[in-house]
């Protein structure tokens, strides 16, 4: 049965209050999900306040401040800080995006952040991302080809290059799967926006040659035919791509192939 | 049980059950007929509304009415059911899951058997 209420150790207590820092006239305050696995209490909400004047404007150099000059113990994925690595995924202000590209001026009121919601969490703001890019792995996310000619680079033309255009652009920053209600309830089976997306992107390929064994491979009622077509994935998208007309088409050519 | 399985074998699981597009296709047509089929329902059942009980037997005894509402029974407990059937993969996994599933289904099936012999009853 599909569990609706945390369970008594993962319900989040009120934890501590950091001082606000000395003299400073523009301040934030952020309130942060904290939870250690190693002290064996529950998660809690630390409360850190920000000198604006002296921090950049995303949530991760929020982010980032506070862990240099405040609590070093803070735990956050990052990377690139411009949105490609996809490391930085978190829930802010209710929303799962990427806190390098999102703004601290797109928060209203306090800056409130948890980690992706409904995965298991290794430490603050880390979820545990294996079953998600094990799911990833297992769309055979590469060009598959049965023929050996030409030996050089194989061409495409500049149409079919186009239909890849808002698929490649995705970073596995696994803030669309983990927006999705039945990947929430059924994320052991259902492969989830993300990796529907990039399954799609191999499917349209033109060079690619095993379309139908791709299309078997989904035809399940877990592994694609979960999405009820919520389109959270498509409205979370902190790059702004479409998962849901993704996992639609796929759908279409499902339809294609029996109709 | 612990069990030591590689990520990937547990992502792949029992691999593809080799079926999905047929319901898929089956939810796309009850939801399409229902379309025309809703409409034409509540027309047909509010013109024969408000009669005595004669009137209102007679009325759906009438070849038209009763295989439009016969037809409407059909599609909607039809396409209800598969929905609900949906829900119940969703939210409840495991054995009960699957007794709620045959559950639902013998249970659509007495709804469209009683409903067409009570149509039948008034139209035969």
């Amino acid at each position: 049965m599909a569990q609706f209420t945390l369970p008594k150790n993962s319900k989040i207590t009120v934890g501590k209050t950091w001082p606000k820092p000395e003299g400073a006239t523009n301040v934030r305050k952020f309130q942060i999900y904290r939870w250690n696995p190693e002290d064996g209490k529950n998660p809690q909400l630390d409360t850190y306040f920000v000198d604006m004047d002296t921090c950049g404007p995303m949530v991760l150099d929020g982010l980032i401040k506070i862990k240099n000059e405040i609590d070093p113990t803070l735990t956050f994925r990052r990377s690139c800080r411009e949105g490609i690595c996809g490391s930085c995924a978190m829930n802010i202000d209710g929303i799962n995006t990427l806190a390098c590209i999102y703004g601290m001026d797109e928060v209203k009121g306090d800056v409130k952040i948890y980690p992706l919601p409904h995965m298991e969490v290794v430490k603050d703001l880390i979820p545990d991302l294996t079953h998600f890019y094990a799911q990833h792995a297992s769309i055979m996310p590469w060009l598959e080809t049965k023929t050996n000619r030409p030996a050089k680079e194989w061409r495409q033309s500049i149409e079919d290059r186009k239909k890849l255009d808002g698929l490649y652009e995705c970073v596995m920053c696994a803030s669309c799967s983990t927006s999705c209600p039945s990947y929430w309830w059924n994320g052991d089976k259902y492969l989830g926006p993300a990796a529907l997306l990039h399954a799609y992107r191999w499917i349209i390929d033109s060079r690619d040659e095993a379309t139908g064994e791709r299309l078997d491979a989904l035809e399940d009622p877990f592994k694609l035919y979960r999405c009820h077509t919520i389109m959270n994935c498509s409205k979370t998208c902190p790059k702004g791509l479409n998962p849901a007309k993704a996992i639609a088409s796929i759908k279409q050519m499902m339809v294609e192939r029996h109709v | 049980m612990q069990r030591y399985l590689t990520d990937r074998k547990r992502a792949d699981g029992l691999g593809s059950g080799r079926h999905g597009t047929h319901h898929h296709w089956h939810m796309m047509m009850t939801s399409l007929a229902l379309v025309v089929v809703v409409p034409v329902f509540l027309v047909t059942f509010l013109a024969g509304f408000g009669g005595t009980y004669a009137e209102v037997v007679a009325y759906f005894s009438q070849p038209v009415p009763a295989i439009i509402v016969a037809l409407s029974l059909i599609v909607t407990i039809s396409h209800v059911t598969s929905e609900a059937v949906v829900a119940v993969e969703d939210y409840v996994h495991g054995a009960r899951g699957k007794l709620l599933i045959i559950g639902l289904n013998w249970f659509s099936y007495i709804l469209i058997a009683v409903g067409l012999f009570a149509i039948a009853r008034m139209a035969l």
